[in-house]
């Protein structure tokens, strides 16, 4: 019973919960930096670029990680088929709703990005650039992480994993690798379309 | 308890106020990490750096909170310093640190050797790494304690309030330390 286990015991017992969801998100967290460590070209010429980063891994997160988590509970409630062949109208509003949100938390991003830049004096490439790598970036991760997200749960769950202890390793290990691959993209076919 | 409909109206309703606060938020962390962009681009290790510490500050974050809420809601949890559970789980929380940010450090200066550009150390970088992992754990304790109590107090569901406020909230403060100890440590 848990109110007769020491700390000890506590500690021992939420380490050993905690670390393969840590891990797993580091792996993906290092994949994610050789990316953007690969991308200072593009960081470099793109000014105000870096100041998106944080905000648009997090969007990625927060909106593919809510509809992973209501995945998760319509399986466990028996109202959702976990088969993609047999996907209904819900699970496409729910995914368009993810993906419109973060198109939408994208291009905010870029907004006050572009106006906390000019405020502070310091250089930025322009609403236009930035809101157009925001965008194409929030679309291209968007379709691979909805795409992941609705895969991988289903696939788990059908295989007797609990999709709710699935869902946070794998949108923080996905959101970060696919949300810098789909930035570093997004960042070179700006800086092509500008040139 | 009541769940959001499944359309794009209601789901839009119920997360896009939050998730533009947050954005507002991460923003703020995006100037952090601008304003030592000369630095970052200088090492590619740094850079390498960058999202693994903002991911796990914010993981170590989200773990305690889902376990601090789960043990509010299974009604095991006193907001005492003495509670065996608070402490069980700050000790495992700053356990976890320890053990997978030495890991991140070497990672980051092994893949910043690996994909060529100038290097630091592999001491500097591990140092970097240990003590930020070693201070972003003992935050991440903090501010999920205050916003459990918080929504404890205003007798909000812990899991809608919580645990995307401290995810974002370390990612912050992950950004904020490894820019401290960037400026002590290179």
């Amino acid at each position: 019973m848990g109110s007769t286990m020491s700390v000890r015991e506590i500690a021992v017992r939420a380490y050993r919960e905690g670390l393969p969801a840590l891990s797993a998100s580091l792996v993906g967290g290092l994949l994610a930096g050789v990316v953007l460590g690969g991308m200072r070209a593009e960081l470099a010429a793109i000014d105000g670029l870096l100041v998106l980063v944080p905000a648009l891994l997090a969007t990625r997160g927060n909106v593919y990680g809510s509809l992973g988590a209501r995945i998760a509970t319509a399986l466990h409630q028996g109202f959702l088929v976990p088969r993609v062949r047999e996907a209904d109208d819900r699970l496409l509003r729910a995914v368009a709703a993810a993906i419109a949100n973060g198109l939408l938390a994208s291009a905010f991003a870029a907004v006050v990005a572009t106006a906390a830049l000019a405020w502070l004096s310091r250089p930025a490439a322009g609403l236009p650039v930035l809101v157009a790598v925001a965008l194409l970036s929030g679309f291209l991760s968007g379709i691979a992480l909805a795409t992941t997200v609705v895969v991988v749960v289903f696939a788990g769950f059908r295989r007797g994993y609990n999709p709710d202890t699935l869902v946070g390793p794998l949108v923080t290990t996905a959101g970060d690798v696919f949300g810098m691959a789909a930035l570093l993209i997004a960042a070179r076919l700006v800086i092509w379309g500008v040139a | 308890m009541a769940r959001t409909a499944w359309t794009v109206r209601a789901i839009t309703r119920a997360m896009l106020p939050v998730l533009l606060v947050l954005t507002t938020i991460e923003i703020g962390s995006g100037l952090v990490l601008s304003s030592f962009e000369a630095e970052l681009l200088a090492y590619p290790s740094l850079l390498i750096l960058v999202p693994v510490t903002i991911g796990t500050a914010g993981n170590l974050g989200s773990i305690l909170a889902a376990r601090l809420s789960t043990a509010f809601h299974l009604g095991t949890l006193s907001f005492d310093a003495r509670d065996d559970r608070l402490l069980g789980n700050a000790v495992a929380t700053v356990a976890l640190a320890l053990s997978v940010f030495p890991v991140i450090g070497v990672g980051a200066w092994g893949l910043g050797v690996l994909t060529g550009g100038p290097a630091l150390p592999v001491t500097t970088v591990l140092g970097v790494a240990v003590i930020s992992g070693a201070a972003l754990s003992v935050l991440a304790v903090a501010v999920t304690l205050v916003a459990t109590y918080v929504a404890y107090r205003l007798e909000l569901d812990p899991d809608d309030v919580v645990i995307p406020v401290v995810t974002n909230v370390c990612d912050v403060l992950g950004v904020v330390v490894l820019f401290v100890v960037v400026q002590l440590l290179v």
